[in-house]
């Protein structure tokens, strides 16, 4: 560990992780040059031993005191230990995602090459405390995305790509605008000088400065007002690069969103105004997804709204302790829910609407029952991990004092089981097209009649055929994982209570 | 100190008790093609050894045995009845100030073997289940753990998590194995439903930051009464959490989910949605709405007591307007859950005042959710046999059936009485406790409430003359000709029929004449409960 308080030097071993993901990506930009394409494979193995060596360094540093390394620029503390198991734990779930969709594609290397940069930027974001590593991370966390989500060429996704390139880029520019006004304003880009300077310069430029950088984050967390982006990107993407947009940057986003709302300087509005956006954005997210009729679409506007939440427990920082806690597990349980569900859809990828999910548990049980906890897990039932995020973060919302916000996303979360259950209730219903066992069966309850009971077992049908094993494993995996996670939360909410924000 | 250490090292019966049968219903999913016989051949065999432990643990509980004297016992229980037994605390989420914390006492030991009898029934009811057998199983099996995990829960979170996790369980009975407008009506059951589990949420949460140290272990809540000195937020957390239980119990004017969801449930469904889901709601009441905010529901009584007479009203007249048998008697429960809510609110008028004729009222109350769960048990059962039979729950399309079908006329006619609360059956000793100790603290509103007793009676007997007296008529619809021929279907019951619906009634007949075993369980209780209430009160 590096001696000096300040930390002036870069300590490599802090920073190993993200060293190791940086150096894996270029490696693998070399390999994928030179490789035979039914070799590409190689370039995948390679970049999951990366992510997983950065995994496990991160496990085992997570327990270590916090520290600010590189001129006070990165902080190494609880919060980027959790952005960091989550982050790569969630491009490990992608890189299988993306080799059951793109084994043998011409430009296979190039996807995990953009992923891993990806990463590497939302948890260059995560752990930013200065506002040039800041921007720095924005656009190490953005121009690789913009070129995933264009991956397959195709002229929805070209078009999806277009639609994220331009926010992005008009959100880029406010960032920066904003980091420039807020330089011009106390002086320094670095937090620490900023808390000390911030109190003092003009309220106007400050307010003004932090609203503009706030808005950057918004747009990679998907938040209104800056969440158009998100339906028309992933439901125009392929799955693996929709799973990985729709998830990881909101990490990072929030995460720096909360080391910014804690500088000293903040507007004494700040608070309102995040509740206030949290509440636009769950409720219209909520209200989008009601009627959407493909999966992948339902799901966009359904991060949408998980992003409200999360914002709520942001504008409870500073009014109650629990609150930095609670916005670390959910955004940990946010991941591999949110991701479990899109690997079934990555699992299935003919099935497009909620309708062609049909009987899907006839054929698929354990997918299907995975896809339920999911979904029910990100409505918040108990006992998932998201459970354990919501009742969190409303208990650090109350105690904030922001009642009327709870009861708002309790609302919230009531209606989001609409649109949930509109995905689940296919999942037992007899395919159309075939003699449905429930025509029979419905007249009789508890007792249906011999001879139409066992009907519709037997045709497998071809679109619910399993387009990739690898990621209906992993589907499996998550589900479970969520449940784990949910019911063994205690050592998770211990660490992030001994190990808070210094 | 030691004795603590001695019931800590038992084994947790009760717990055993809790997840054996989700335990076997896993075990059923993973078998890869299980026989419709075998299915149910488990699915009994689980259902009944988990009766059985329930029944060893009420003797031994009744014997003095399986308590524990250290902190777990709730205030006033020193005397060594009413006490928690059983116990086991484990620490789960200790930062949040959670545990694993489960225990039964005379309020909750009678509501676990109703359930665990009510789900072997339907286990009986549903051997010849023929629509996906397995799920069907594994999901009562599952639902069967949520329930008894409810009502044995002592801790806040876990009972919100078995309050939610029934939600799902029975929003996919009845969408997979529900008639009519399934989906629909489950969907609306879902929303309800999930809206009072949050509305308790927010209410478990404020007694959460209230508390000092926070916690949400149900017993530590109720020694601190952290709400005492603050009116304002104790009567804002009796509203929340009200609401949530309310609705699922349901009262006026939460109850609109409940008839679409009974009309279109399967049979089996119906039983545990009226049988033991609506008692989650009820029990809510006496295991964390009165004890852990006493003052505020000794102040806000009155509202209780009006709410609980206009659901006996309304529930039965409503009731009386039906001409489906299922929705009748999915109105009749409005009415029979309105006397719980008459008579706790009743207590708590009284706890101070005339604790004898408050005990009297919760014991009154708790009788109720055993007789009721037992007798509209049976009734749904029933219906789901009529529907069998005719393909419909329209009672005017039937007629005369006490000639050809006896034993069904007989069955439903026991139901009956006992429902409309005729002496000998388990109805009259609840309703009759409950108004004898609601008389004295709200007078009117129970001289309104007994004009309920004479709407139901007069419905229920309508109901009985139109199906089973006169002239014999049965349906004649495209639906029964479709299937197996009506002339080969024997309008009778059959044998599973018989042993799921009899030990229901015979056990409401017991308790109708010797109801000393079970009061003697509660009473004891609901002495401990009446007592917090007139300390929170002072």
């Amino acid at each position: 560990m590096n001696a000096r308080p300040a930390g002036e030097a870069i300590s490599l071993a802090a920073l190993a992780p993200e060293i190791i993901v940086a150096l894996a990506a270029v490696a693998i930009l070399l390999l994928g040059s030179w490789l035979p394409r039914r070799r590409q494979y190689l370039s995948r193995s390679l970049a999951m031993a990366a992510v997983i060596a950065a995994l496990i360094l991160s496990v085992a540093r997570a327990a270590q005191p916090a520290e600010v390394t590189a001129a006070a620029t990165f902080t190494i503390d609880s919060s980027l230990s959790v952005a960091r198991i989550a982050v790569l734990a969630g491009t490990a779930v992608v890189l299988v995602l993306a080799g059951g969709r793109f084994s043998g594609h011409k430009r296979e290397s190039e996807f995990y090459v953009l992923l891993l940069l990806g990463s590497l930027g939302t948890l260059v974001l995560a752990g930013a405390s200065d506002l040039l590593v800041l921007g720095a991370g924005y656009l190490l966390a953005s121009i690789p995305l913009y070129a995933l989500v264009g991956f397959a060429k195709g002229s929805t996704d070209t078009e999806a790509m277009l639609k994220y390139y331009l926010m992005g880029a008009l959100f880029g520019v406010l960032l920066l605008v904003g980091i420039t006004v807020l330089f011009g304003a106390a002086g320094s880009t670095s937090y620490a000088d900023l808390a000390r300077a911030l109190p003092g310069a003009p309220a106007g430029a400050a307010a003004v400065g932090l609203l503009a950088v706030a808005a950057g984050l918004l747009f990679k967390a998907g938040a209104v007002p800056a969440h158009f982006w998100v339906p028309d990107a992933i439901d125009g993407t392929t799955g693996p690069a929709a799973a990985f947009i729709s998830t990881i940057p909101k990490i990072g986003a929030l995460i720096a969103l909360f080391r910014l709302s804690s500088l000293p300087g903040v507007p004494v509005a700040w608070p309102l105004m995040l509740a206030v956006l949290a509440a636009l954005t769950m409720t219209l997210g909520n209200l989008a997804a009601f009627f959407q009729n493909t999966v992948l679409r339902l799901l966009a506007y359904s991060t949408i709204s998980q992003v409200g939440y999360l914002l709520m427990v942001a504008a409870a920082f500073g009014h109650s302790t629990l609150a930095l806690p609670s916005l670390l597990f959910y955004l940990l349980g946010y991941t591999f829910t949110n991701l479990g569900a899109f690997a079934i859809v990555c699992a299935l990828p003919a099935l497009r609407t909620l309708d062609d999910y049909r009987g899907l548990f006839r054929t698929h049980r354990w997918l299907a029952l995975s896809l339920i906890v999911c979904l029910l897990g990100l409505v918040g039932t108990p006992p998932t991990a998201v459970f354990v995020g919501k009742l969190t973060a409303f208990t650090a919302a109350v105690d904030a004092g922001l009642g009327w916000l709870v009861v708002l996303a309790l609302i919230n979360s009531v209606a989001s089981v609409f649109y949930y259950l509109r995905w689940i209730y296919p999942l037992f219903q007899p395919v159309r097209g075939q003699p449905s066992a429930d025509d029979g069966g419905a007249g009789l309850p508890g007792e249906a009649a011999p001879s139409d009971g066992s009907a519709p077992t037997t045709s497998h049908r071809q679109g619910a055929a399993l387009g990739a094993p690898s990621s209906a494993r992993v589907a499996l995996a998550l589900g479970i994982l969520s449940l784990l996670l949910g019911l063994f939360a205690n050592p998770v909410l211990a660490f992030l209570q001994v190990y808070p924000f210094p | 100190m030691l004795s603590e250490v001695t019931v800590l090292s038992e084994l947790p019966v009760l717990s055993m008790v809790v997840f054996l049968p989700v335990l076997v219903g896993i075990g059923l999913l993973l078998v890869p093609e299980a026989r419709r016989r075998l299915v149910a051949g488990i699915w009994i065999t689980t259902t009944a050894v988990d009766l059985a432990l329930i029944v060893a643990l009420w003797i031994g509980y009744a014997a003095g045995g399986g308590r524990s004297t250290g902190a777990g016992a709730v205030a006033g229980a020193s005397s060594g009845t009413g006490a928690i037994a059983y116990e086991t605390n484990l620490a789960w989420m200790p930062t949040l100030g959670s545990g694993y914390h489960v225990g039964v006492d005379g309020l909750s030991l009678p509501l676990a073997a109703m359930t665990a009898l009510l789900f072997l029934a339907c286990a009986i009811y549903s051997v010849r289940q023929d629509h996906r057998p397995r799920t069907h199983a594994a999901l009562f099996l599952f639902l069967q753990t949520v329930s008894l995990g409810l009502f044995v829960s002592l801790d806040l979170i876990l009972f919100f998590v078995f309050f939610d996790l029934s939600i799902v369980g029975m929003y996919f009975i009845i969408a997979v194995w529900g008639h009519g407008n399934a989906a629909r009506s489950a969907l609306q059951f879902f929303l309800y439903t999930f809206i009072g589990s949050l509305a308790l949420l927010l209410g478990f949460i404020v007694l959460y930051l209230a508390s000092d140290p926070h916690t949400f272990d149900i017993v530590e809540l109720i020694r601190q009464d952290p709400l005492k000195n603050d009116p304002l937020v104790g009567g804002l957390a009796l509203l929340t959490i009200s609401i949530g239980l309310a609705v699922k119990t349901p009262t006026v004017p939460f109850h609109t989910w409940l008839p679409p969801a009974h009309t279109d449930a399967p049979a089996p469904g119906s039983v545990i949605l009226a049988g033991v889901l609506l008692k989650m709601g009820a029990f809510g009441f006496v295991r964390i709405a009165i004890p852990i905010l006493p003052g505020p529901w000794h102040s806000y009584a009155m509202v209780f007591v009006i709410v609980g007479v206009v659901s006996v009203l309304y529930g039965a007249l409503v009731a009386m307007a039906q001409t489906n048998f299922k929705r009748m008697v999915a109105y009749t429960s409005v009415n029979h859950m309105g006397y719980i809510i008459l008579g706790l609110g009743a207590a708590g008028l009284a706890a101070g005042s005339n604790p004898q004729a408050a005990n009297l009222a919760v014991t009154g109350a708790v009788t109720q959710m055993v007789s009721h769960g037992l007798l509209t048990g049976a009734l749904f059962l029933l219906a789901g046999v009529l529907f069998a039979r005719g393909h419909s729950y329209e009672m005017t399309e039937y007629g005369g059936l006490a000639g050809t079908a006896p034993r069904f006329a007989a069955l439903t006619a026991v139901a009956v009485f006992g429902s409309l609360g005729l002496p000998g059956l388990s109805g009259f000793i609840a309703e009759f406790q409950i108004f004898t100790g609601s008389l004295g603290a709200a007078p009117i509103p129970t001289a309104l409430a007994l004009l309920g007793i004479l709407i139901t009676a007069a419905l229920l007997l309508r109901m009985l003359a139109q199906v089973f007296l006169g002239p014999e008529r049965q349906p004649k619809s495209e639906a029964s000709e479709r299937d197996a021929p009506a002339a080969e279907t024997p309008y009778d019951l059959r044998p599973r029929e018989l042993l799921s619906v009899a030990p229901l009634l015979v056990l409401a007949v017991v308790i109708g004449v010797f109801p000393r075993f079970l009061l003697d369980l509660i009473e004891p209780a609901a002495r401990a409960l009446i007592a917090l209430v007139a300390a929170g009160t002072q």
